[in-house]
């Protein structure tokens, strides 16, 4: 698949489902058209409805006209269609390992990342407590799948970001956002320091920080969300 | 087999993402050795090889567990590399895990909805939006014996718990949206799925099938009030 080809990407900046792909797509030095669904608007665009037209949702890779969906399976996509050498994968070559990065990537989405915005969603000071405490136990258990899956290297992917540290790190506007607003410190020096050194280095890489704003602009969007979902101060 | 080394399947018999993994395995010509769990009692072995979601199916392949059916399925593909089960071509695969997502996500719950629907119209409005559901599946399927074609593929294996387990929820909830005038192409799918001789000798025996989720029903219903 060569970079002449027609890629366009539609989703919305605070996304963490569309940052991890556009980030993927800098990585493999693919140019492509970034397409904003306006926030704000009572409708979805008709190039996403006719995209994703089971969904309705963000992101859509859509390459040479055909669209695709979810973003775990675009990384997936990405990384096959893209990929010129082995050195330069997302994913693990041996099977193992990629099955657990895929295990760890479906945990933060499915099960991790809903506790992270139902701090910002809770109604009452003890479901707030409860979502920071299932927030905080998935992060210990990430430290531990850190230290075992990266095996001493830099990221979880070993030399250079991949899928797993794509899949988590794409959640970290959002986490740093929530720290911010809530007052709260979700990262513990002493539970969590190898993911705290981690998330520095993710977000201070250049295909990062092309793709990801300003942690203010997050937090200013968490107080749009808050207001919406009847929970601001 | 020496010790930590070969396959060994951890689930729950009535389960359907455990017989998803069965089904693969038998199509792959895999060997293993099947745990079956007391899931209200789980054994020591099950929690240290999956202490983060603590569920089934779990597999461990020369002592080193995957977890998540579908996660499962593609380590399966990858590993052994006969009779594959996911298309090799890129944009193909994408597009089988869109489908496989979409079993997961949207199907489910859709008959989750109808499921533990207590009141009429609440129950009313879950089934309109399930037979819509199924309507987008009927579609799929058309000019098709399977998803994978003329024989079991991916999307069978993923979809196949609508092949019986949904029939079990139709006769537990008491509701009925498997409709051979309304969905030809997914009643034939049913039909031939079940019969297939990969699936036939691999499902729960219906009627302990029933009773335990009639029991699961109660249990959760009574525990949302």
């Amino acid at each position: 698949m060569e970079n002449g080809e027609d890629i366009k990407v539609l989703g919305t900046w605070p996304s963490p489902f569309v940052i991890r792909v556009k980030i993927a797509l800098n990585m493999k030095g693919i140019v492509y058209e970034s397409l904003e669904e306006v926030e704000g608007l009572p409708y979805k665009s008709e190039l996403l409805l006719k995209s994703n037209p089971i969904y309705k949702k963000v992101p859509v890779l859509i390459h040479g006209g055909k669209p695709l969906c979810e973003s775990l399976i675009i990384l997936q996509y990405i990384d096959e269609a893209f990929t010129i050498d082995g050195a330069s994968s997302l994913l693990p070559s041996c099977p193992y390992d990629s099955a657990l990065a895929r295990f760890w990537a479906f945990y933060l989405d499915d099960k991790w990342f809903p506790s992270l915005i139902g701090i910002l969603k809770a109604k009452t000071k003890e479901a707030k407590e409860e979502s920071k405490k299932q927030v905080e136990q998935g992060l210990e258990l990430l430290e531990e799948a850190f230290k075992k899956i990266s095996k001493g290297k830099r990221w979880f992917n070993g030399d250079k970001i991949g899928y797993l540290d794509l899949a988590f790190g794409s959640h970290l506007g959002w986490l740093k956002a929530i720290e911010k607003s809530e007052n709260l410190n979700l990262f513990d020096e002493k539970k969590t320091p190898n993911l705290i050194e981690w998330a520095q280095c993710f977000l201070s890489d250049d295909n990062v920080k092309k793709v990801m704003h300003e942690i203010d602009k997050f937090v200013e969007y968490g107080h749009k969300l808050k207001i919406k979902w009847g929970v601001a101060n | 087999m020496a010790a930590g080394k070969g396959v060994k399947l951890y689930g729950m018999w009535a389960s359907p993402a455990v017989r998803r993994v069965e089904w693969a395995l038998k199509k792959k010509g895999i060997k293993y050795e099947y745990i079956e769990e007391d899931l209200s009692n789980k054994s020591f072995e099950l929690l240290q090889y999956n202490p983060i979601t603590k569920q089934v199916p779990v597999l461990v392949h020369d002592g080193k567990p995957v977890m998540e059916s579908l996660v499962i399925l593609e380590y399966i593909d990858e590993v052994w590399k006969g009779n594959p089960i996911l298309p090799k071509d890129a944009y193909e695969r994408a597009k089988a895990q869109f489908w496989a997502s979409f079993s997961e996500d949207k199907c489910r719950d859709a008959v989750r909805k109808v499921y533990f629907a207590e009141e009429e119209d609440t129950k009313m409005k879950a089934m309109e939006h399930l037979m819509e559901i199924i309507r987008v599946i009927d579609q799929e399927l058309k000019g098709k014996k399977f998803f994978g074609g003329e024989s079991i593929g991916y999307l069978d294996l993923v979809f196949g718990w609508m092949a019986f387990w949904l029939g079990i929820a139709e006769e537990v909830a008491s509701f009925k949206v498997v409709d051979s005038k309304k969905f030809p192409n997914f009643t034939s799918w049913i039909n031939n799925f079940i019969n297939d001789p990969l699936i036939r000798g691999n499902l729960p025996p219906r009627d302990k099938t029933l009773e335990f989720f009639r029991n699961f029903r109660k249990l959760h219903l009574a525990s949302c009030k």
